[in-house]
């Protein structure tokens, strides 16, 4: 079977919130999307980006848990918590560097995105890959990736100092190797 | 049960790993060890309480005069502090020529206690906890222990505390 990878680009979104709509349609969480999309700067720009679980290698949000609730499995995707064992602490929420996890407050419970397990795990897309429009979220075999596409996919970031390597991809520009992110940069805003 | 390929990962990284395949469950032979160490580890330091019980050295208390004959009756009492200022007691005169006296603290939380002629007993009014006049003791209450006792011995018309008795 030939190796499928997630791969996002944030320049082909167009804000459509089909990834959204189609993830809460999900059996496993009714009503709740566990995608992102978010505008970058809503005052400047209509640019916006679907943020889904990227699956690092070292997943801090699991480094993090005190009750030892987040699991990576075999095909390296990181899982929701698991519910005997999720306290409802929100440190995954507060650690995670992407911001992907959400704490559910209803369930007492953090639930992110996991690839759409159920699908993914049996060969199929994962939902949100399956509606883009604008194939901004992707779901291809890499070799399909690199030939239509003008961007690179890099699953390499440095948040600081800290390097995170990822099993989804982000397109980037070609002769970007790493996404490098300045937090306090972003953190950062002028005086009104 | 170790895998051999985390030598390089602490050992309660081990224990609570990230990946779902790495879960454990703890193996009997691990969990036995555990719970001989755990006992043997209560065991050694019950011993070392002991032995420092024995080695513990004893408080010497200086002897003070805290009050005189006739200076309280039947059935009044007086403050007064021993050993040091800020510990208060309270000596009561229960029978002519008899008297006791205790820390006025209550064990419980500390409140001070006071002196019930009607029910002849001390009272702490916080939680409501009773002491025996004759000896101390928890009569009711919350309370773990009895009152501390003021060693009390006469000399001439004189009381004086020699010591406390816990």
């Amino acid at each position: 079977m030939t190796e499928y990878g997630f791969f996002i680009d944030p320049s082909r979104c167009i804000g459509c919130q089909s990834c959204v709509n189609a993830c809460a349609e999900c059996e496993t969480h009714r009503g709740y999307p566990m995608i992102h999309v978010d505008f970058i700067d809503r005052r400047n720009t209509i640019n916006t980006v679907p943020t889904v679980c990227m699956h690092c290698d070292k997943p801090t949000c699991a480094e993090v848990c005190p009750a030892d609730a987040i699991k990576k499995n075999e095909d390296g995707v990181v899982q929701s918590s698991l519910k005997p064992r999720c306290i409802g602490c929100s440190n995954c929420v507060l650690a995670c560097p992407f911001g992907v996890p959400k704490m559910m407050s209803e369930l007492e419970q953090m639930m992110k995105c996991d690839m759409c397990y159920d699908r993914t795990s049996s060969g199929k897309r994962p939902m949100c890959a399956t509606v883009c429009p604008s194939q901004a979220l992707a779901y291809v075999p890499m070799e399909q990736i690199l030939r239509e596409r003008r961007e690179k996919p890099a699953n390499l970031f440095f948040f600081g100092n800290e390097p995170v390597r990822t099993k989804v991809f982000m397109m980037v520009p070609p002769d970007v190797d790493a996404v490098s992110i300045d937090v306090l940069d972003y953190m950062w805003e002028p005086f009104p | 049960m170790r895998r051999v390929n985390s030598k390089s990962e602490s050992l309660w990284r081990e224990e609570f790993a990230v990946e779902a395949a790495a879960e454990q469950y703890v193996s009997r032979r691990q969990f036995s060890k555990f719970l001989v160490l755990t006992s043997i580890g209560m065991f050694a330091g019950q011993i070392w309480i002991l032995v420092k019980n024995w080695f513990r050295p004893t408080t010497v208390y200086e002897e003070k005069s805290v009050a005189v004959i006739g200076e309280i009756g039947i059935g009044e009492v007086k403050l007064f502090s021993y050993p040091e200022p800020a510990d208060a007691c309270i000596m009561i005169c229960t029978a002519a020529d008899h008297y006791v006296a205790y820390s006025q603290k209550c064990t419980h939380l500390s409140c001070a206690v006071y002196y019930e002629r009607e029910a002849n007993r001390l009272e702490c009014p916080c939680h409501e906890g009773y002491f025996s006049v004759s000896d101390g003791s928890v009569l009711q209450g919350p309370p773990p222990r009895s009152l501390p006792t003021v060693v009390l011995k006469r000399e001439g018309d004189n009381l004086i505390a020699t010591g406390i008795k816990v």
